[in-house]
């Protein structure tokens, strides 16, 4: 096949105009020769007659008309294969650290190192047998990766059936070492090693059903898990101004989640942030498997002061990566902060193509461009029965922290949990600042829903009295009102604020949200005999200093206990009866639970 | 010696097209015109069409006026020749001194690997609690000052760079007042930094487009005295006029704007400046304090809404004061570990006491009757206003914890300030004997 080349014919930006001698697929990969020493990674976006044009993922500085421009007749895709856990990539798949030791301090242009090691052996066990059929997934083998056993799979973009000629036996091998011969109906015969490609903007879709999300990804944060769950498979998103912590929520997240794999989109923003994760990470371990937590995470890292149309493929490098771990029965989660910087990085390109802008400048394609992203989330059963999903939590970063803008809309309305962060909270620091009224979650949580419920009722409630006391004053608010706003108070001082750098509060596991919550449950439900507001005051000043002191205990611990053991003194002395306003909701939690035992 | 071409096509604003061959995206080029002779640079190529930004401005060109290709990007000379001395945005001297030619380096240079770069973890001391306490400065962060126009920006950008313990000073000034230029070098040289400092100054009254080479001169020069170990501090004021810069050329050029006015890139082209602040491990490193005027006192305005998406946090200054809400240091956690136990709870629970003062506050505006509990944090805010919020107030940290449970115990009984019991035994103070 003769290769198709051109020449630029025009620069504008990070997009060159080439005049193409042969044939060009859309969002087909070619290099722009830069003096004829470097090669530009560049992907078509467009293509009119014999003009194709070109996002280059580099800067174009130097670039001139009459350069010589080659393609590849492949789709921008990345590597597929073990060893792709514990690396920190570019948005092109670009290994980081191998790229540093080869270029120094700063991101040369045109230098692409292979993303897989290819001198390192792996572990081979063969699991299909010669004789058998194997069709595009199925797996060949395994080998080790950190915890896992990583699948060795056909590869997805094998159409047909295959009968397997020839495995490797048990052995150590390299990723471009024969694994597999196969052959097609055909008799055409195909050798298979342990690495493949795919196309970064296609899902890959090789299960047998998709599922439902319903199982709890727990985070960790007692205000999602409890208040705005997410689900395994499931897709939320984080929108905020900036500072109000929608970082932090992330990179909490990418600690204790309780999944298999995190990927990591450091997408268009700062450098600084993902530094943290990859200098700590190697340091920290996963309580779950007592390994270094880096061992199950992936980083790509497309900060802001990176190439744009890099920070575009990012998140796509990102998900395919996730549905590739989620082909192995793993549960994957892709962090993506912030989709808002992919979405302008999309605004760029289409500026420069001088299309019709839609609102804010944004593409007219925007809103289908982020729900085909998000959609690449779910549960899945496989063919060979197992489980898999990709859950997606992606950050937005609203103009003015103004939720009524394209990105945001077009992400509620694909997303199954909206975890709204409010400027007020985080300028008071309340952290999490997600907002507890405006946020929701369509996923089912760790605690039964009727007592979910009458705290977030009682959250409505407290806030209404608030928002009335601004108006009436103390003085005109009866004594009854002025304690659901004391106990409105208390649920978010002491169970929706959870500082994420505290060493034992900053990460509370299900076990125990759910004991305290019980606690914390039985307080706001209680009758209280308080005589005036002072003495509320002062009631729920106490308190919340007992459960201060209780969250910030080691689970289970003398001291534990001890916190639990004054704080139920405390709640004993004045407790007479239950609210009524509690009583239904206890009610109709008794009967959930009922239903479900 | 490069081809000269003797006829421009078109000119518009500060973009002249000529029609030439063999050019390259982003080269310098000469324009020489009646007023003398301009840099201009290479911003599009179409077939043999180039865009040219002039860095003069277009005003006065004509298109009989010559251009000359000189077959580079834009640079500019380093050494430490440049210390002490004041240049424009072109890198020409502003002051008496002479020229420099040696040792050009390209400026807007790729950026730094991520992952050579290193967790910063060096606390910047300024004296100021509302810094210190608060929003701690840590060296290689970038951070703006978010003020309206009219408050002491300027003077407080002065204070930190004498404050601080860094090698050396570059101050990027754009659109600076001529006043404030002169601020500036009195304040530098009073405190005996002068010698260790570099100047590159667009004034109001300069052509547009030298505001825009501005920070990008001034942290090519940077980061290359902290590749050879510098801590170098980046004074950049006032960035808002940066950006107005970029926004008028954008619309010269007919290009879509995004949000009033100003191109969709804005956020990618402050980015690139000021990831450059950075911290080396074997080497120096890049402190970039900015200003950021708020038109209309907005701070959803895009320039700064833009800037609070990019920077590691923000100052507000308002009425000579730096606001705790709004003010965040996001590296403040980076070092405020290593202090004292107590900082990092004094810092949010003093803010969250705060906050509610505020809420007491606009009850009380609005004629309500005030709690005993009302009362507490009225007398809490007025101290806390006075005592620690104040500009002139300058104490070393240390001395500002002990003070904040000062304040704390002149209003509160402990266990109203949501603080845990531990650091309340620690550090409550204990009633004094005599009274
Ligand atoms: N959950 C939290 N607990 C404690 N501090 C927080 C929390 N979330 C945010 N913060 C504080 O707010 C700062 C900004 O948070 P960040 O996540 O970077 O904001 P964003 O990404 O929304 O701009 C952090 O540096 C930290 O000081
Ligand atoms: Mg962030």
């Amino acid at each position: 096949m003769k290769q198709t080349t051109g020449q630029v014919v025009g620069v504008s930006g990070n997009m060159v105009t080439v005049r193409v001698q042969g044939q060009v697929r859309l969002n087909e990969v070619g290099y722009v020769a830069l003096e004829g020493e470097r090669f530009l990674k560049s992907e078509v976006i467009r293509i009119r007659g014999d003009l194709a044009e070109m996002q280059v993922f580099e800067m174009t500085r130097g670039i001139s008309v009459g350069d010589e421009v080659s393609f590849t007749g492949e789709l921008l895709a990345v590597n597929l294969g073990p060893g792709l856990l514990g690396q920190v990539y570019d948005g092109l798949q670009n290994p980081l650290p191998q790229l540093a030791e080869k270029t120094g301090f700063f991101l040369d242009r045109g230098v692409y190192l292979d993303s897989l090691d290819a001198e390192r052996q792996w572990e081979f066990t063969p699991k299909a047998s010669p004789g058998d059929v194997v069709t595009a997934a199925d797996t060949l083998g395994t080998v080790p990766e950190g915890i896992f056993q990583h699948r060795i799979m056909v590869p997805f973009n094998m159409n047909g059936r295959y009968s397997v000629d020839w495995i490797a036996e048990r052995g150590e091998y390299r990723v471009d070492d024969t694994v597999a011969e196969v052959r097609d109906e055909r008799g055409g015969k195909h050798q298979l090693t342990m690495r493949f490609q795919w196309p970064v903007k296609r899902a890959i879709e090789q299960y047998a059903e998709r599922l439902k999300p319903s199982e709890p990804m727990v985070t960790k944060v007692r205000m999602i898990d409890t208040f705005f769950p997410v689900a395994r498979g499931g897709t939320y998103c984080i929108p905020g101004p900036f500072g109000a912590g929608k970082t932090v929520l992330q990179q909490i997240t990418s600690r204790h989640a309780e999944v298999d794999v995190v990927i990591i989109t450091a997408c268009g923003e700062r450098a600084g942030e993902v530094v943290e994760t990859i200098q700590e990470f190697p340091e920290l371990t996963d309580p779950r498997t007592g390994r270094s937590l880096m061992e199950r995470t992936i980083i790509i890292c497309n900060t802001s002061s990176m190439p744009v149309a890099a920070r575009e493929a990012s998140v796509y490098t990102g998900v395919t990566l996730a549905e590739y771990y989620r082909q192995m029965g793993l549960d994957v989660l892709l962090l993506a902060d912030s989709t808002s910087r992919w979405a302008q990085a999309m605004r760029e390109m289409s500026g420069r193509l001088e299309e019709i802008p839609g609102e804010e400048a944004f593409p007219a394609y925007l809103e289908s461009v982020i729900a085909g992203f998000y959609e690449r989330a779910g549960a899945v059963r496989l063919a060979d029965g197992s489980h898999g999903s990709v859950t997606i939590g992606g950050t937005v970063s609203p103009a003015g922290g103004n939720f009524e803008e394209p990105v945001t809309q077009s992400t509620l309305k694909v997303v199954g949990a909206f975890h709204g962060l409010s400027r007020e909270r985080s300028d008071a620091r309340r952290y999490p600042s997600i907002h507890p009224l405006d946020s929701w979650s369509k996923y089912a949580g760790l605690i039964p829903h009727g007592k979910t419920e009458y705290a977030r009722d009682l959250l409505f409630r407290g806030d209404e009295v608030g928002q009335m006391m601004k108006v009436v004053g103390e003085e005109g608010t009866s004594l009854q009102d002025y304690i659901v706003n004391q106990k409105s108070e208390f649920v978010d001082a002491v169970y929706l604020q959870q500082n994420s750098f505290d060493p034992v509060d900053g990460a509370v596991m299900v076990e125990r949200q759910r004991h305290v919550f019980d606690l914390l449950f039985e307080i706001i439900s209680a009758e209280l005999d308080l005589e005036s507001k002072d003495e509320a005051r002062q009631y729920f000043n106490q308190l919340r200093q007992y459960f201060l002191d209780y969250n910030g205990a080691q689970w289970k611990t003398d001291k534990f206990y001890e916190h639990e053991n004054a704080i139920k003194e405390l709640l004993k002395e004045r407790k007479t009866g239950i609210d009524s306003h509690a009583r239904q909701f206890v009610e109709q939690a008794a009967e959930t639970v009922g239903s479900q035992g | 010696m490069k081809k000269v071409y003797s006829r421009i096509d078109e000119i518009a604003g500060n973009v002249v097209r000529v029609t030439a061959e063999g050019v390259q995206y982003g080269e310098l080029a000469t324009v020489k015109s009646a007023h003398g002779t301009s840099l201009a640079e290479v911003i599009r190529l179409s077939g043999n069409q180039v865009a040219l930004q002039v860095y003069a401005g277009g005003r006065g060109v004509s298109t009989g006026d010559e251009v000359q290709f000189l077959g580079n990007p834009m640079r500019v000379s380093f050494s430490e020749d440049l210390l002490g001395r004041v240049f424009d945005g072109s890198g020409n001297p502003r002051d008496n001194g002479p020229e420099l030619h040696e040792n050009l380096i390209e400026i807007g240079t790729p950026s730094v690997n991520p992952s050579k770069r290193i967790i910063p973890r060096n606390m910047i001391r300024t004296g100021i609690p509302m810094i210190d306490v608060f929003n701690s400065l840590v060296e290689s962060q970038k951070l703006p000052i978010f003020s309206v126009s009219g408050e002491p920006y300027n003077q407080v950008l002065a204070r930190l760079a004498l404050q601080a313990e860094v090698d050396m000073i570059i101050l990027g000034g754009m659109g600076l007042k001529y006043d404030d230029y002169l601020y500036f070098r009195e304040a530098l040289e009073e405190g005996g930094a002068m010698s260790r400092t570099i100047f590159f100054v667009h004034t109001a009254s300069d052509p547009v487009v030298e505001c825009l080479m501005v920070p990008d001169v001034a942290l090519a020069v940077a980061e290359r005295f902290a590749l050879q170990g510098k801590r170098v501090l980046c004074l950049l004021t006032d960035m808002t006029n940066f950006a107005d810069s970029l926004k008028e050329i954008a619309i010269t050029m007919e290009r879509v704007p995004s949000n009033r006015g100003y191109p969709g890139d804005l956020y990618t082209q402050l980015a690139q400046r000021y990831e450059k602040a950075v911290d080396f491990d074997v080497a120096g490193s890049i402190t970039i304090l900015g200003a950021t005027t708020m038109p209309g006192d907005d701070v959803t305005h895009p320039v700064p809404d833009n800037t609070g998406y990019i920077t590691e946090g923000q100052y507000y200054l308002r009425n000579q004061r730096i606001e705790p809400f709004g003010s965040l240091s996001r590296l403040k956690q980076m070092v405020n570990k290593d202090t004292r136990a107590d900082h990092r709870a004094i810092m949010d629970g003093m803010i969250r006491l705060y906050a509610n003062y505020k809420e007491s506050l606009e009850k009380k505006s609005m004629g309500f009757r005030m709690s005993e509990w009302d009362n507490k944090l009225l007398k809490y805010g007025e101290i806390f206003e006075e005592r620690m919020m104040d500009l002139s107030v300058n104490i070393p940290l240390e001395q500002a914890l002990d003070r904040c449970w000062e304040i704390l115990a002149e209003c509160f009984e402990p266990e109203e300030t949501g603080l845990r019991s531990d650091l309340l035994s620690e550090f409550w103070p204990k009633q004094r004997e005599s009274a």
